[in-house]
């Protein structure tokens, strides 16, 4: 047993400077998803409820499209199956690409219907002061429906940062993938993977303690995320 | 000509994955209901040891990616026994859903009305014939637009199992566009593939739920 | 009697599918007036309000405000908005801004003022409604007569030169209509130009300068509250008025 434990101490210790790294890997990947995920999200979920009838079918139909259909296909059809129509893109780049656009339909989505959960009546006073449909949209339906979106939101962060470890799949070096070189190098895929959970459990541990402070943060009195 | 030729050869091959796809996600989503309805009832009603295990489970198993459980159960059952690797693939499958699941049950049980407890045991039920057979029932119910979820997550997150190499709709995607060499094809193929079995999905959902919700 | 209204309404036509709601309605009113609109439910009262505000736009007849005619084509609606303002039933606060902001927002927003000028007024619009010292409180930090009294403030921000309020305090307690009705009172003794959709009876005799009672779409009668209360022309008018009167008093 003690002899057991100290085995896995050292292998632990062997492996950990790698899994740093590739802890950084999924990190960054995570963070600039979602970044892109929000940049196409945002607009698109506007467009979604007030844009005009062609618009709200075309986000539609990118939503359906990627709700619909499996991350890791999506992924491969991106690496793979981009270059056939003469768009090569890199290991990191397929990976930014096809879980910004992932997560931008998913975001997308949270954000109609918390634009939707918003009382009519708020539009209707903002229009009555004189704001137009866009500023009215701006500074009253869009400000509320943000601090509505904000636990959906959380969700989306802690979702993208375990989908992530898929893109090892198309050999980036992230946690999963120096997981799995390093299994084959030692031999030892039990340990690893249970090591790599752990890397996990206290990722999202500490991601999910930093959204919620930031959501207490941000909580206005009678405006809150949960359905009433 | 020779384009829709090789279309519908490509189809073909990577349809006879759907089968494969399908019973994954039917396995998974079956030993994910069994974990899942018996944590959320020792979460809700357990003793405090039991509660904790549930607890633990569920938060734990959440928080690691799909694809982490599949290849640490995959290496785990392949020690004790001999699995083949679509009974092991869709095991894992169905312990990381059990955890989700076992949360959409837990709050189906905790959204039973509480008088509901209550009235069983006046009419002279156990605790356990109460939870059997009034509290069960209609947490099921409850559950369903949650469970409907959870079901379209498992039939996408199936493609996972891809990785101990289980011949579904990805892998044979894969293989078909190895020989073609035209990834665009066989991916693209395999997305639509998916794409009709969530939508045909949701509506059976759908269909289910009308049937069977219970208002509250 | 003053040749010149601040708002006149032409033949008004207003249907929402097979229903039509105003039919031929013809209405206008004098600056400083205050007129209080009254009928039973569903006549109209708040579509007309919402029309006059072209927050629905009527199928046919015309609308001038201050001799210019704002169902004319090419017309920017939200121009003409900033020069009437609303006050709604069940208040329609911004729910994400406190007293101060809901006030501001039009101010920095619509009418460009740079944040310590709306600022300031913000707070002289408080003052006015009596509520300084919520300025820094939520809606739902507010009771329902502080809310109203925040909405007018709102409203007043944008220096309307008509308001209207529709049923301003029927979603309130007994006891806190009061204090939204004195506020209303004091507008319209510092001459503000008002129409007032509502059923107390008490504020239509105290400070209306005239009651319109609108039934079927159109008006069907309308004049000083002594005349409409004590001797009207229509039978219909004595009805519906004695009704609402002895609702009143039974509600006390
Ligand atoms: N947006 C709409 N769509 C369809 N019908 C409408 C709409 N708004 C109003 N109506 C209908 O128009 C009629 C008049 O409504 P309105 O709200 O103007 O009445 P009201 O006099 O204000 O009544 P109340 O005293 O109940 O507030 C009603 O029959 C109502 O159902
Ligand atoms: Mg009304």
């Amino acid at each position: 047993m003690d002899e057991k434990m100290e085995r896995v101490v050292e292998l632990f210790g062997a492996v950990a400077p790698l899994l740093w790294q590739g802890t950084g890997v999924t990190l960054q990947i995570a963070a600039l998803s979602l970044l892109l995920g929000m940049a196409i999200g945002l607009p698109a979920g506007i467009a979604r409820v007030y844009g005009p009838r062609w618009l709200q079918q075309a986000t539609g139909t990118y939503v359906v499209l990627v709700q619909g259909t499996p991350l890791l296909i999506q992924l491969f059809l991106v690496y793979y199956g981009l270059p056939d129509l003469g768009l090569t893109l890199g290991r990191l780049e397929a990976a930014f690409l096809t879980l910004g656009l992932n997560s931008g339909a998913y975001q997308a989505e949270y954000l109609r219907g918390a634009l939707q959960a918003v009382p009519v009546g708020q539009m209707t006073a903002a229009r009555a002061l004189g704001m137009s449909q866009g500023q009215a949209v701006r500074s009253i339906v869009l400000p509320q429906a943000l601090r509505l979106v904000l636990p959906a939101w959380s969700n989306e962060v802690v979702a993208m940062l375990k989908y992530t470890a898929v893109v090892f799949l198309i050999a980036v070096p992230d946690l999963m993938g120096q997981a799995k070189i390093l299994a084959s190098r030692y031999f030892a895929p039990i340990p690893i993977y249970l090591i790599v959970a752990v890397f996990y459990i206290v990722l999202v541990g500490i991601t999910y303690g930093v959204l919620r402070q930031l959501e207490r943060r941000l909580r206005v009195p009678g405006l809150t995320g949960e359905p009433t | 000509m020779e384009f829709v030729q090789k279309l519908v050869t490509t189809f073909n091959f990577i349809v006879q994955g759907l089968w494969v796809t399908l019973g994954v996600t039917a396995v998974a989503l079956a030993v994910g209901l069994l974990l899942g309805i018996s944590m959320a009832v020792l979460r809700v009603y357990g003793n405090p040891f039991w509660r904790t295990v549930a607890a633990l489970y569920s938060v734990l198993v959440r928080a690691v990616p799909v694809i982490v459980i599949v290849f640490v159960l995959f290496f785990v059952i392949a020690g004790f026994v001999n699995l083949s690797p679509f009974l092991a693939g869709s095991l894992a499958l169905g312990v990381a859903s059990g955890a989700y699941q076992s949360e959409i049950f837990r709050g189906a049980f905790q959204a039973v009305l509480p008088g509901q407890m209550v009235a069983a045991r006046a009419i002279g039920m156990s605790r356990r014939q109460a939870i059997q057979s009034i509290l069960l029932p209609q947490a099921l119910r409850l559950a369903l637009p949650g469970w409907g979820n959870e079901a379209t997550l498992v039939l996408k997150d199936s493609t996972l199992v891809f990785v101990v190499g289980v011949p579904e709709i990805l892998r044979r995607a894969q293989q078909v566009s190895a020989r073609t060499l035209e990834p665009f094809v066989a991916f693209g193929i395999a997305l639509l593939l998916y794409l009709a079995l969530t939508l045909w999905m949701t509506q059976l959902l759908q269909w289910v739920e009308r049937r069977y919700r219970l208002q509250i | 009697m003053n040749p010149t209204p601040i708002l006149r309404v032409e033949e008004l036509y207003k249907s929402f599918g097979q229903t039509a709601v105003l039919k031929g309605f013809s209405l206008s009113i004098q600056p400083q007036e205050v007129a209080v609109l009254v009928g039973p439910s569903g006549s109209g009262k708040s579509t007309l309000l919402r029309c006059i505000n072209l927050l629905d736009p009527p199928n046919a007849g015309r609308i001038w405000l201050e001799q210019e005619e704002i169902t004319a084509a090419g017309v920017n609606p939200d121009r003409i908005r900033q020069r009437i303002g609303m006050v709604f039933q069940d208040f329609n606060l911004f729910t994400h801004l406190t007293a101060l902001g809901n006030v501001m927002v039009g101010l920095t927003k619509v009418r460009k003022m740079h944040k310590k000028e709306a600022h300031e007024l913000a707070l002289f619009e408080l003052e006015r409604v009596g509520l300084v010292d919520r300025a820094g409180h939520y809606p739902a930090q507010l009771s329902g007569g502080q809310k109203q009294r925040v909405a007018i403030a709102r409203a007043l921000g944008m220096d309307p030169h008509l308001m209207l309020f529709d049923e301003p305090t029927s979603a309130l307690d007994p006891e806190l209509t009061g204090e939204v009705l004195e506020v209303m009172q004091q507008l319209a003794s510092e001459g503000m130009t008002m129409i007032v959709v509502s059923h107390e009876m008490g504020f239509a005799r105290q400070v209306a300068s005239r009651v319109v009672f609108l039934e079927g779409g159109v008006v069907v009668e309308q004049g000083p509250p002594a005349q409409m209360f004590e001797r009207p022309a229509q039978e219909r008018t004595r009805v519906f008025l004695r009704k609402i009167a002895d609702l009143d008093e039974r509600s006390r």
